[in-house]
């Protein structure tokens, strides 16, 4: 009989591959949307508790698998020579190996349980801030009521704070998951549910859809822009300020939050230069011409449709077309030109608009800051 | 060892028996033989599971790079929803069938199933049910709303067509097939065993046979209950799954799952039972820990129906619900675990065969493994928060239902191909079906597990450059091409077998269990004289059987008579299925003036002609 570790060689190439195959798994970095790179106190506690169960699985399947692995090498009979020995049982061993997983269990339940107390009620932090995401085929509409502010698949929180999010869902189930910031929570038409949690890195972190809610479920993307408190508040006075170029050429009123302390807002200037405010009043008209305000709102103006995203800061976001493009006039033309042709089964429709006018309406939307 | 191998001549009795397999399409199309109609489940399940895996590969070959437009998403959706209802229903449930139909009379003594047209009807149902779901995709395009096809997207506002008509439908028809093959087993395992053969004496495949059959009759009830109310907000308007109306499309997701979870042991539980008479064979040594294996099947069936709302971890069911679903999906490893272990303690001692159906055994349990390690990581309610509806759930299915399951059937196909062709498989392309399919197994499924955590949700058409999951899901589709080839090369071992394969005689593996004391393939009668059972391993008893099932000398046993009925009556099934996708009422009457017509020509053709 040739000893086991000799045989063990006969098994080498393959433990190579299954090995080699775990460590390339690892590769591709640096993975922007991964669960494992936790950047808030929710995704925080996951990954910790995570982290603790895939212990006890690393220990359970190194026994176990050896278990296995020294059997099938012991045991093996070549020559069919050696007698098996004829047990049927042994009630100890039985009993033994009933407690064993057992007790690593109650070791993995203790903490799940705790987590769950933790992350599956409701906030009783009295400062969050609270904001509504409704999930809509194929793109994310986010409202800060608190705050009067209104935007889609962008949504923005201060590092620091509480982010209370409050879900539902305009049409189908949909799922709201930005990875870094922890565990998703589905979106379901006639149920509200909840979420929160609070950042602790500045950065952009993207997100998506995980609930299969129809053809374009993969291209229902979000961005998390989470900010510093200062550069968040820059942010909700911009986006409270109605957007320029909206019809009302007039200089913006301050909102109140900035108009605090000493600072007296000066009047500003125009901003609008006179070639400027041409293609923006063309702009308007051909946005008010071509069917656009059914479904778009845009503060300030006619357009008050609300089954499409509200465009009244639409040039001030990094994407469009729900995370799937970058905000650059190119691609808001190529928008424009077929939306079905990046977002196939988009509820807007291809307008057939002539080249002359998708110029106007794109140099229109880009300058809604 | 076997009282057969001692007193039986291989070659003259398999020319004596041709007779079980001879004669014309016509004779297929009507037998009421257990053994014709589980080859025929095999064939056709294997069939669908070649489309479920074209199916699989047209979506990994679209995966296999970012933002790949080879394969439109309305595709695509179609694709994913039908490989998922393509896998379970079409191709393992069936291959389970087979193994159900071929092996348990012959386990247990009896010269067929209790209602041997019964058994006919169940295999003609699944194979026009079948091609009726798949014809979809001449008719419209394939079901595109996920095989779990939650509401309110399956409603006609969202999905408008006759797809999901195809589904809900293809679906009802398929539980009918079930649940007539359950009811059927379950007479068969409680009524005809061999004398002697107590329910602790049963062979641990058809012990898991008789719990599958239970779960199929509880848990299909509860689909069908969901079905039915999404076929009447179709059809009728009803508002069941419409949230406008007051309908709640949460109680969708509670019907499927209290189905969808025991289906899951309905998957799987087979393959436990073929695992556990492959290893004591081969380690030449009886199951360790009988009654506790049989004990844990009931278990993981019985805490089955306790766990469906670990599969809605997500949909905010609160602290208590998640605790409480957390808890009872733990306690599931407990059970499971016991299995592995008394699996590995009956080879420790023994002395391992290795033949190809305990290669693909060991693979069985090395793979199942990490599919229930992984199933650990998701009952943390908590930690699934990150898990659910991404690959790493894809993985953790994989490594469950193909790792495990696909592996355990291979197993059996391995085990039993001799008994129920006369042929060995060879044992050299065994190997490299064996060796290949286990590599590139791990190649297409492990990389899965870090594309979830590192935040790609499942179930969609494509993935965006700059999320770092390239290399990840080029990997898994090289993985799936070549596990593609070793399907492949399977395919080529049966063929080549079949024509130049070594004869099996009746017991080529020394086993313990009825099946080997017969001739391969069996007489179609099965048992001439009835055996005596006195022990769990009969055949491994001292001097063997005490009576010679195969004694010419004893007078033939007559077997009932062809029908073609219960084809009849599955075909008017069908057909009122299809005028009912057609909303054609006529056709829908035709179908059931069919049914009835079967059901008195069925009733009234004798027995035995």
């Amino acid at each position: 009989m040739r000893h086991p570790w000799r045989r063990l060689k006969s098994a080498l190439p393959i433990l190579a591959i299954v090995v080699l195959a775990g460590l390339l798994s690892g590769c591709g970095g640096p993975f922007p949307q991964s669960g494992l790179r936790p950047a808030s106190d929710f995704a925080r506690s996951l990954d910790e508790l995570f982290r603790g169960i895939f212990f006890w699985a690393v220990i359970v399947f190194v026994l176990v698998e050896g278990a296995l692995l020294v059997a099938v090498f012991r045991f093996r009979d070549r020559q069919g020579k050696r007698a098996a020995e004829h047990v049927h049982g042994n009630t100890i061993l039985e009993i033994s190996w009933t407690i064993a997983p057992a007790i690593i269990l109650v070791l993995i339940a203790v903490p799940t349980i705790r987590t769950i107390w933790e992350v599956d009620r409701p906030t009783t932090d009295p400062d969050a801030l609270l904001i509504e995401a409704v999930g809509r085929q194929w793109w994310w509409e986010f409202r800060y009521p608190e705050l009067g502010i209104v935007t889609a698949n962008e949504i923005h929180v201060p590092v620091g704070r509480t982010v209370d999010i409050r879900l539902t869902s305009a049409d189908v189930i949909h799922s709201f998951w930005f990875p870094r910031a922890g565990g998703k929570r589905d979106v379901i038409p006639g149920h509200e549910n909840q979420l929160w949690f609070k950042m602790d890195s500045v950065g952009v972190f993207p997100g998506q859809c995980a609930e299969f809610c129809g053809m374009s479920h993969a291209l229902m993307k979000m961005e998390m822009v989470s900010e510093s408190v200062e550069d968040f508040e820059a942010w909700v006075a911009q986006q409270q300020r109605p957007a320029l170029g909206t019809g009302d050429t007039a200089p913006p009123a301050q909102p109140q939050e900035v108009a605090e302390g000493e600072e007296v807002p000066e009047p500003q200037a125009d901003p609008l230069d006179a070639g400027l405010r041409a293609v923006l009043e063309a702009g308007n008209q051909a946005f008010l011409g071509s069917g656009c305000i059914a479904c778009h709102r845009i503060a300030g103006t006619v357009a008050a449709g609300v089954l499409g995203p509200d465009l009244t800061h639409i040039g001030s976001r990094r994407t469009i077309a729900a995370g799937i493009l970058e905000n650059t006039p190119e691609e808001m033309a190529r928008w424009l030109r077929d939306p079905g042709a990046v977002k196939p089964g988009a509820l807007m429709p291809t307008l057939n608009l002539d080249e002359d006018t998708i110029r106007t309406l794109v140099a229109y939307l880009e300058s809604l800051k | 060892m076997s009282v057969s191998e001692a007193s039986h001549d291989t070659a003259g009795t398999a020319a004596v028996h041709e007779g079980t397999y001879s004669g014309g399409l016509w004779s297929w199309v009507t037998t009421v033989d257990h053994k014709r109609i589980g080859i025929m489940y095999a064939v056709f399940a294997f069939f669908f599971f070649l489309v479920g895996g074209l199916e699989a590969l047209l979506i990994r070959i679209q995966l296999g790079s970012p933002e790949s437009t080879l394969i439109d998403p309305d595709l695509y959706n179609q694709l994913f929803t039908m490989h998922g209802t393509t896998m379970v229903f079409l191709a393992v449930m069936p291959l389970s069938a087979a193994f159900f139909n071929f092996m348990v009379p012959l386990q247990i003594g009896a010269r067929d199933v209790a209602f041997p047209r019964l058994n006919a009807f169940s295999l003609w149902v699944f194979v026009f049910g079948a091609l009726f779901l798949n014809s979809s995709f001449l008719f419209g395009g394939a079901p595109d709303a996920g095989w779990f096809g939650y509401a309110n997207l399956t409603s006609t506002q969202y999905s408008p067509g006759v797809r999901i008509d195809f589904w809900v439908l293809g679906l009802q028809i398929l539980g009918v097939s079930s649940i007539a093959a359950a009811l059927n087993f379950i007479v068969t395992i409680i009524n005809l065993r061999a004398p002697g053969m107590s329910l602790m004496r049963m062979p641990l495949f058809t012990w898991m046979t008789f719990v599958t059959s239970f779960l199929l009759i509880l848990a299909f009830p509860a689909i069908t209950v969901g079905l039915v109310l999404l076929m009447f907000d179709r059809t009728f308007g009803t508002s069941f799954f419409n949230p406008a109306a007051g309908g709640d499309v949460l109680l969708w997701q509670h019907l499927f799952w209290i189905f969808g979870h025991p289906e899951v042991y309905i998957l799987l539980l087979p393959g436990l039972g073929i695992v556990s008479e492959v290893i004591p064979t081969f380690s030449r040594k009886p199951l360790f820990g009988y009654p506790f294996v049989v004990y844990s099947g009931i278990l993981i069936a019985f805490l089955g129906f306790g766990v469906w709302a670990h599969h809605m971890f997500a949909v905010g069911l609160g602290p208590i619900g998640n605790t409480v679903f957390s808890a009872t999906t733990m306690l599931i490893a407990i059970p499971t675990g016991v299995k592995i272990f008394n699996w590995i303690a009956t080879m420790w001692g023994g002395s391992l065969r290795f033949k190809m159906p305990l290669y693909f055994a060991v693979g069985f349990i090395a793979m199942f493994i990490i599919g229930g390690l992984s199933g650990v990581m998701h009952s943390s309610a908590a930690a699934d928060l990150q898990q659910t509806d991404s690959y790493f759930v894809v993985a953790h299915i994989h490594y469950v239902l193909f790792g495990g399951v696909i592996f355990a059937l291979f197993s059996g196909i391995y085990y039993w191909f001799p008994k129920i062709t006369g042929k060995m498989l060879s044992e050299g392309i065994g190997k490299a079906h064996f060796w290949l399919m286990i590599i590139s197994f791990n190649l297409t499924f492990f990389p899965q597990h870090y594309l979830g955590m590192h935040g790609m949700p499942r179930r969609t058409f494509t993935y965006q450059e700059g999320l770092g999951f390239e290399a990840m899901n080029l990997m898994s589709t090289i993985g799936s091409l070549v596990l593609g080839f070793s399907i492949l090369i399977f395919l080529w071992n049966v063929f080549h077998s079949l024509r130049k394969g070594e004869s099996a005689g009746p017991d080529p593996w020394g086993g313990a269990t009825l099946e080997w004391a017969i001739d391969s393939p069996p007489p179609h009668y099965n048992f001439r004289v009835e055996p005596v059972v006195h022990s769990r391993d009969p055949l491994w008893a001292e001097g063997g059987l005490d009576v010679d099932v195969n004694d010419p000398t004893a007078p033939e046993p007559h077997m009932p008579s062809p029908s073609l009925w219960p084809c009849i009556l599955a075909f008017g099934l069908v057909l009122a299925a299809i005028g009912a996708v057609a909303k054609a009422l006529l056709i829908v009457l035709l179908g059931a003036g069919v049914v009835v017509a079967a059901i008195y020509g069925w009733a009234f053709q004798p027995l035995e002609r």
